[in-house]
């Protein structure tokens, strides 16, 4: 298929029909809504269901049903709206069943903005569901990346048995760029647990995150600590840039890594060498990637579209052999090139 | 630019009409007309042209939004200061609207004010949105459009691209289909709207006025 131009959710709905996806349930909120206007205008056509639940907490849960089926079910929301499923996506990773959440997140706390802010980081990555779980979170820099990781996505979904996030803030949701849909054979995966009929052949599964008996509760947990670490060890993506020599290197994600591309740019036309790590999984966190950056590294810059969260794994990840500084814009304020580039000046002490 | 008063720009969303209409409203300043841009988006909530209200107020234009400030408004709220240009005959309106027929609805809550004005409206076509690729979706589009709007197109624009990585070959494809579209319904082209870099490139006998774009809602780091 040739390129066409689309905005981010639009582009997302569509990879996730492409995927495999014929489930979808959700509540409006902006600014995600042209994913389930997508969804509610093209899963028709292939035979799936769109449906509008009454809430948030409806949605996800309907999305755990439906999952326990073995089908391929999403929703999307975002930032206070996936803070009301995160009950039931702790349910749903209790239960080892897998989705894919996507969150196309906005400025806060509380009802916050509709503009862009990546202040998620912590609910995405550390949960706001109670219990020991994590789940992979992919964050897409670009339409392209949106689409090649949603089917991404669900592959891993069913691989792990995990709910799976994909995680855009609002510019990557709202924004058009063009986009190119490469055929990819969805990955086959086995789903003998799934609650979709014995006919008659075999007992009845349980779909079920309730233990009663606490020796069976902390055993299942020491199984999903496994899986988590199996995770880490072969889901990690990450890209970097121009690590080689910088005496500074950024981490950013998502459109503030774009936004950090230019400010590397133009501090390389004043001969500063400036690197980046993006995360392309939030979780696991590409720690790996901060044992490539050379000697010549005085610090790192954590550059967010928050108040600083994802610093906390950056600090986890430098373990104390660097300082890590930070810059951010919030509240649907977006970093500029420029506002970088002064930070890391100032980092340098060459203003 | 020997359009009408004035100009509604309509079209899918996505289609480039805000950028379009940014850069109509900044051509027709240049020419010393005292312009009014007016926001009519109250579909979208990003990249609206009103996000340039202060660039474009340098330039003597004035920017007719909502009622309610702040670029996070996400609620069908429309000014009543968009009658002023309606009735004030010595302005020059540009009529920004929401993409899609949904977008198009807010223009018939006018339609008495825009009875005996001399309005032109123009349709904004790219060949690159999935939606409006072909003559029947592109059609279907105009049609459901006029119908909320209660208006009838009387321009189209080629505007056909892919963002900052738009080359000829794109525009003509689009004129090729704008080509079947004017055809289909007897609407001349109005305008074919690139990339200045793309505009010079196009060949001289090209059907409808180039009209070199600059990206005014694009930021530096967007594609």
């Amino acid at each position: 298929m040739a390129k066409v131009l689309m905005k981010g959710n639009e582009a997302i709905g569509a990879a996730a029909i492409k995927a495999g996806c014929k489930y979808f349930f959700g509540y409006p909120i902006t600014p995600q809504n042209e994913i389930p206007e997508y969804m509610s205008r093209e899963l028709p056509k292939v035979g799936g269901v769109f449906l509008q639940a009454e809430s948030e907490v409806a949605a996800i849960n309907m999305v755990y049903g439906a999952a326990g089926c073995g089908v391929r079910v999403m929703t999307s929301s975002s930032s206070p709206g996936i803070a009301l499923k995160q009950e039931g996506i702790s349910y749903i990773a209790g239960a080892e069943l897998p989705c894919v959440i996507v969150n196309i997140s906005r400025g806060g706390p509380g009802l916050g903005s509709i503009q862009p802010a990546q202040s998620d980081y912590y609910q995405s990555t550390r949960g706001g569901g109670n219990g020991d779980y994590f789940h992979p979170v992919y964050a897409p820099a670009s339409i392209q990346e949106s689409v090649d990781l949603m089917q991404e996505a669900f592959d891993v979904a069913d691989r792990y048995r995990t709910p799976v996030m994909v995680l855009g803030d609002g510019m990557i949701g709202q924004m058009m760029e063009p986009v190119e849909f490469f055929e990819r054979e969805a990955e086959k995966t086995e789903k003998p647990w799934a609650t979709n009929g014995t006919k008659g052949k075999r007992k009845p599964n349980i779909i079920n995150s309730l233990f009663i008996d606490p020796q069976a509760l902390e055993d299942h947990n020491h199984r999903l600590e496994e899986k988590f670490e199996l995770m880490k060890k072969n889901e990690v993506r990450v890209e970097t840039f121009n690590l080689e020599d910088a005496e500074v290197v950024c981490v950013a994600y998502g459109t503030t890594a774009r936004i950090v591309k230019n400010a590397i740019e133009i501090c390389k036309n004043e001969g500063i060498q400036v690197g980046l790590i993006r995360p392309i999984t939030l979780w696991p966190f590409p720690e790996a990637a901060f044992e490539e950056v050379s000697d010549k590294t005085k610090a790192y810059l954590s550059v967010e579209m928050s108040m600083g969260q994802m610093i906390d794994d950056v600090k986890i990840a430098v373990a104390g052999e660097r300082p890590v500084e930070f810059y951010g814009r919030s509240g649907g304020m977006i970093p500029t090139p420029e506002g970088v580039v002064g930070k890391i000046k100032s980092i340098l002490g060459r203003e | 630019m020997g359009d009408r008063r004035i100009r509604v720009i309509t079209g899918h969303y996505g289609s480039g009409k805000s950028e379009f209409a940014v850069n109509y409203a900044v051509a027709l300043a240049k020419q010393g007309k005292q312009v009014c841009l007016v926001d009519l988006d109250v579909v979208n909530p990003y990249f609206r042209s009103r996000e340039k209200e202060e660039e474009l107020r340098e330039l003597g234009i004035e920017v007719i939004a909502s009622s309610i400030g702040g670029a996070a408004i996400d609620v069908p709220a429309v000014s009543a200061s968009i009658l002023k240009p309606l009735h004030q005959k010595e302005l020059d309106a540009v009529i920004d609207l929401g993409g899609d027929p949904v977008g198009a609805r807010v223009l018939s809550r006018f339609y008495k004010d825009l009875q005996d004005e001399e309005i032109d409206v123009f349709f904004v076509v790219n060949a690159y949105r999935p939606e409006t690729a072909d003559l029947e979706g592109t059609l279907s589009y105009l049609r459901r459009i006029e119908a909320t709007a209660r208006q009838t197109v009387t321009g189209l624009i080629n505007n056909t691209h892919l963002l900052k990585s738009t080359k000829v070959e794109d525009v003509l494809l689009g004129q090729e289909l704008t080509q079947a579209l004017s055809r289909e319904t007897q609407i001349p082209i109005r305008f074919v709207s690139c990339l200045e870099t793309v505009a010079s490139e196009l060949p001289d006998d090209i059907e409808g006025e180039v009209f070199p774009l600059q990206l005014y809602l694009r930021e530096q780091w967007m594609l």
